[in-house]
């Protein structure tokens, strides 16, 4: 196969959403971008599609509403009725604000960690995980974008060299970096 | 530059005249003797009372064996002046609520502006001009307050019942309170916090009307350490004013978070209408440099603060309820039985709307979607603010007729008319903010 890689390293984000927007005018298909900390509105400037996770966050809040709801009616109410403070142990609904701090903190606890697990999941991390980040200056103070072409590439490097790159590399394989 | 329309001036006038009809009739039909009153009650109560009579029977038997014994009970009279009292009391307090909503709408604005100023915040100097037209309304609706407190202390009303010598002479509570609860005092005060604030717009507007036209930033450092000071001072004499103004209706009752309640439901308010100014103005083809990006910024905030109100309210109930203390949990008692629906419905309108409808990152930025939300926000505080004084002083003889309608729209064309005044008395665009390429240029 004749499809080679191309890494173009940035120092500034600044620098890289506007190579970024450069390529992407281009026609190139940027393959990843690796940044040290998130940068604000690549997502964008990528065209990538905007994240289910809110919708999600939403409903993962929501089971954990409900799960309180049941689980302090059963503790409260029907399992085990406790006189505290003289309040009704007869009735969830007439105990029900002296449940809402659980209510609240269960459904944001629901909300967090499904939310992170969902993450782990969907972006394929795990515990021992080799990294996948083409050079380890990535986490300190570069960026880093991945284009994949054909060819030789010659057009492709007259656009990043167009840019404010601070190097250019090609890679063959991408199995030998 | 926005030029100060015909229409509005017409609209927000017509509306004072309105306002000050329903006001007027408001006083003109209050009752005027022990009789009037017991009349009124017994008329509008007759279909009530039909309905809940077999309930009752039981209790005005007991009732009427009571005052056979002591056959004229002083305690009847002094029942029936009650009732005098709180219907005497409804335009007044119908009055004083309008008054302190809308001066609280621009009490709060400049807060946030302040904070604004005082964080050096990048987004929002766009939008300083209408935060100050906003805050124009300031200097009028605090003296409107003072006036009416100083009706108050001369025994015009009977909003403030610590304010009556008799009442205070048979309360061992009250007596021990004079120190801070009385007339002399209160009004001080009040024109201490009101002078504070008025300076601090006064210099703050000429400090960023002048920086427009300077070449260096002092104006602009002077701004941010005015701000920072006046935060200070505003967090302090904000709590004071909410136990002054409002919590001392109920002279008996307190609460250590309620300066912060209050806070929180006028600056949820505050902000609201700095996105309602914004996006009528935008429809009018001003402000073209503010965008949804800024809107959003907005919305945020009237998001945030709706869930910090609710967070607010409910700390305040919750301990309140849960340690049920009789002098404490009679506040929100007479709220419960007396006003079940404006104290659960005004729950519904400040947080389960707001969060529902503006979660969403995207409808943060639709401008329909604001206004709508901001239009129950601002009904949800109304009732909040009713909620804070009328039953300390109307008791259950309250109702949202023609006075209170009369007071919020009185106000509202008063407010609209001094603000959108203020916002045409300058540009629109705090150029020579340093902080203003930056608020251009914001993105999310």
């Amino acid at each position: 196969m004749s499809e080679k890689i191309l890494h173009a390293v940035y120092d500034d984000d600044d620098k890289l959403i506007e190579a970024v927007k450069e390529i992407r005018t281009s026609k190139y298909s940027i393959e990843e971008i690796y940044t040290p900390f998130p940068v604000h509105g690549l997502d964008k400037a990528m065209g990538l599609e905007p994240t289910k996770l809110g919708i999600l966050s939403f409903i993962y809040g929501c089971i954990g509403f409900g799960f309180s709801i049941f689980m302090m009616n059963y503790i409260m109410i029907v399992d085990w009725p406790q006189n505290i403070g003289g309040k009704p142990s007869f009735s969830y609904l007439e105990n029900m604000p002296s449940f809402v701090p659980i209510m609240f903190e269960l459904t944001v606890f629901f909300s967090a960690h499904l939310m992170v697990i969902t993450f782990y999941l969907r972006s394929k991390l795990w515990p021992f995980k080799e990294a996948e980040n083409p050079i380890p200056e990535t986490t300190d103070d570069k960026f880093l974008i991945e284009i994949k072409f054909n060819g030789d590439g010659k057009a492709l490097k007259a656009v990043i060299k167009k840019t404010d790159a601070l190097k250019i590399k090609v890679i063959e394989n991408k199995e030998s970096k | 530059m926005y030029t100060f329309t015909k229409n509005i001036k017409i609209f927000s006038l017509s509306l004072i005249i309105l306002g000050a009809l329903g006001l007027g009739y408001g006083f003109y039909t209050a009752p005027n003797s022990v009789e009037e009153a017991k009349a009124m009650v017994s008329n509008s109560h007759g279909l009530e009372e039909k309905n809940d009579s077999h309930d009752n029977n039981k209790d005005h038997a007991i009732s009427e064996d009571l005052h056979e014994l002591n056959s004229h009970s002083l305690e009847e009279v002094s029942h029936d002046e009650h009732l005098l009292n709180q219907l005497q009391n409804r335009p007044w307090a119908a009055l004083y609520v309008a008054a302190l909503f809308f001066m609280m709408l621009a009490l709060g604005t400049l807060a946030f502006y302040a904070i604004q100023r005082a964080a050096q915040a990048g987004w929002s100097p766009i939008l300083f001009r209408v935060m100050e037209g906003i805050t124009a309304y300031l200097l009028p609706g605090t003296l409107i307050i003072l006036i009416i407190l100083i009706l108050s202390s001369m025994h015009l009303n009977h909003l403030f019942v610590w304010m009556d010598p008799e009442v205070v002479e048979h309360d061992k509570l009250l007596q021990g309170k004079s120190g801070y609860l009385n007339s002399p005092f209160l009004l001080g005060r009040a024109i201490f916090y009101i002078l504070g604030w008025n300076l601090y717009r006064y210099f703050s507007r000429k400090f960023s009307l002048a920086q427009d036209k300077s070449n260096d930033i002092s104006n602009h450092k002077k701004n941010f350490k005015i701000s920072a000071g006046f935060l200070a001072f505003f967090i302090v004499t904000e709590s004071m004013m909410s136990w002054d103004w409002i919590m001392s209706v109920d002279p008996h009752w307190f609460s250590t978070l309620f300066g912060w309640y209050v806070f929180a439901s006028m600056m949820v308010s505050a902000i609201t209408t700095i996105a309602l100014v914004t996006i009528y103005l935008k429809s009018k083809g001003y402000l073209e440099k503010a965008n949804h990006n800024h809107i959003h910024d907005l919305a945020k905030f009237m998001f945030g603060f709706s869930v910090f109100w609710a967070y607010l309210w409910f700390s305040q109930f919750m301990l309140i309820w849960y340690a049920n203390f009789p002098e404490e949990v009679t506040y929100f008692i007479t709220r419960i039985e007396d006003y079940n629906l404006p104290f659960f419905g005004m729950i519904a309108l400040n947080f389960i709307f707001p969060l529902l409808l503006l979660m969403n990152s995207d409808y943060k930025r639709v401008n329909w979607f604001i206004v709508t939300t901001g239009i129950i926000i601002l009904i949800g505080h109304y009732i909040d603010v009713f909620n804070m004084i009328m039953p300390a002083t109307v008791g259950d003889q309250w109702f949202i007729g023609i006075p209170e309608i009369s007071g919020i729209l009185f106000f509202a064309g008063l407010f609209i008319y001094i603000v959108f005044n203020g916002i045409s008395k300058a540009s629109l665009e705090p150029s020579g903010d340093p902080l203003f390429k930056e608020s251009e240029k914001f993105v999310y």
